[in-house]
């Protein structure tokens, strides 16, 4: 009775540290859209003003969540990047499969089907090339490094095609986290790479006109990288090469699961 | 109603994996095969009947385009929650491997673009580097 401030004080802090956690801890999704958008708004700063807006603000953001995920994973132990941190477990809901999967498919409403007819046999053929040629490319590599049951040589060759389509087909064929993250990984080398590369080649890859545009959102079908880097090329070129693009995830993400994996369990064996 | 475009989009989802389990079980795979490429598919085949039957106004429409808007910022909370540690101890296959692709297929683009030289093969009139706005 004589001491109460000084033996509730303390306790007092704790319960009020842990009552602030909580309010984030038991909103978690809606921390990870705070959390996401503040790390969306730095990146495209430094996007801005220390690349010169030569790398995509998203593709700087996504690599930034791929380093956050490392030290999550460093702190905890765990397996889900910076989900595993109390505070960012809404990330997981975030970025998990189910919302995922909702905002790519939504993406598919910005294709129009006319335009696509325009798109003629060219964008068609740049697509299947686009994903069958990465994805064995890829595929290739990942067996050369010793990746070489099917389920792995499928996941990163689909990684090879995109970062979406890598972690929807390895998740579709029950591949590691891991191996969904290497999928990621190379996706995203290729997705910055597109963006910084496009520019300096246009010209002697004749990227000049909406034709060659439609072609190449086609055969990269990183719709970042292909955004990004027309961008920095000729911004009126952007539209065509983002609509296959658009189509480019769909299909990989179609044919990955199925065709390709099957193809490679016939080759492999297992 | 902006819920009509969510709930179209949501239908779309469900039907596409209801689908892709369909055929992962008619093929013998135990799991959703190419769910999500098809509710693409229908997504855009679904859009297109109901514009053209005038049935999807703007708000509607926002629903959907909230949503895809919402890719990019769920794709860095899904970087942000894989297991790097785990892709990081794989070594360099992701970085040659890579760059590797983007070599190849830069190299392709060319040789696809002249498979048929169809109405767009223009090219605009002089490239002047049009450094154009780059939201996210």
């Amino acid at each position: 009775m004589r001491w109460p401030w000084t033996i509730s004080k303390p306790s007092g802090v704790i319960a009020m540290h842990e009552r602030l956690v909580d309010v984030f801890t038991s909103n978690g999704l809606i921390t990870a859209f705070a959390a996401v958008g503040l790390l969306m708004l730095v990146c495209n700063l430094v996007s801005k003003h220390l690349t010169g807006g030569r790398i995509h603000g998203s593709a700087i953001a996504i690599a930034a969540g791929l380093v956050l995920s490392y030290i999550g994973g460093v702190a905890t132990g765990g397996e889900d990047g910076l989900a595993d941190v109390a505070l960012f477990s809404g990330l997981g809901l975030m970025g998990g499969s189910m919302l995922r999967d909702f905002a790519i498919v939504a993406t598919a409403f910005g294709v129009d089907v006319e335009e696509l007819r325009k798109a003629g046999l060219n964008g068609v053929v740049a697509l299947f090339v686009g994903i069958i040629m990465p994805f064995a490319l890829g595929g290739a590599i990942a067996y050369a490094f010793g990746y070489t049951d099917p389920v792995s040589v499928t996941t990163i060759g689909a990684g090879a095609a995109t970062y979406i389509v890598g972690p929807v087909t390895g998740s579709a064929i029950g591949a590691s986290s891991d191996l969904i993250a290497l999928s990621i990984a190379i996706g995203l080398v290729k997705s910055i790479s597109v963006m910084i590369i496009t520019p300096a080649v246009a010209r002697s890859i004749s990227l000049n006109n909406p034709s060659a545009a439609l072609v190449f959102g086609g055969m990269m079908g990183t719709t970042s990288g292909v955004a990004g880097g027309l961008a920095a090329t000729d911004a009126r070129l952007v539209p065509y090469g983002a609509m296959t693009a658009t189509f480019y995830t769909g299909l990989g993400c179609l044919l990955g699961p199925s065709v390709l994996y099957l193809v490679v369990r016939a080759l492999l064996g297992g | 109603m902006i819920i009509y475009g969510v709930a179209l989009l949501a239908a779309c989802m469900l039907a596409g994996n209801i689908i892709g389990e369909l055929i992962g079980m008619a093929i013998g795979v135990s799991s959703n095969v190419g769910g999500v490429g098809l509710a693409m598919l229908l997504l855009v085949f679904v859009v297109y009947r109901l514009q053209k039957a005038g049935c999807l106004d703007t708000s509607s429409r926002r629903g959907v385009e909230f949503w895809s808007s919402l890719y990019i910022p769920i794709v860095v909370a899904m970087a942000a929650s894989q297991n790097v540690v785990g892709a990081v101890t794989g070594g360099p296959v992701a970085l040659v491997g890579g760059l590797a692709v983007v070599a190849v297929s830069f190299a392709l683009v060319p040789v696809i673009a002249r498979l048929g030289q169809g109405k767009y093969a223009v090219a605009l009139d002089d490239i002047e580097t049009e450094r154009g706005d780059r939201d996210a």
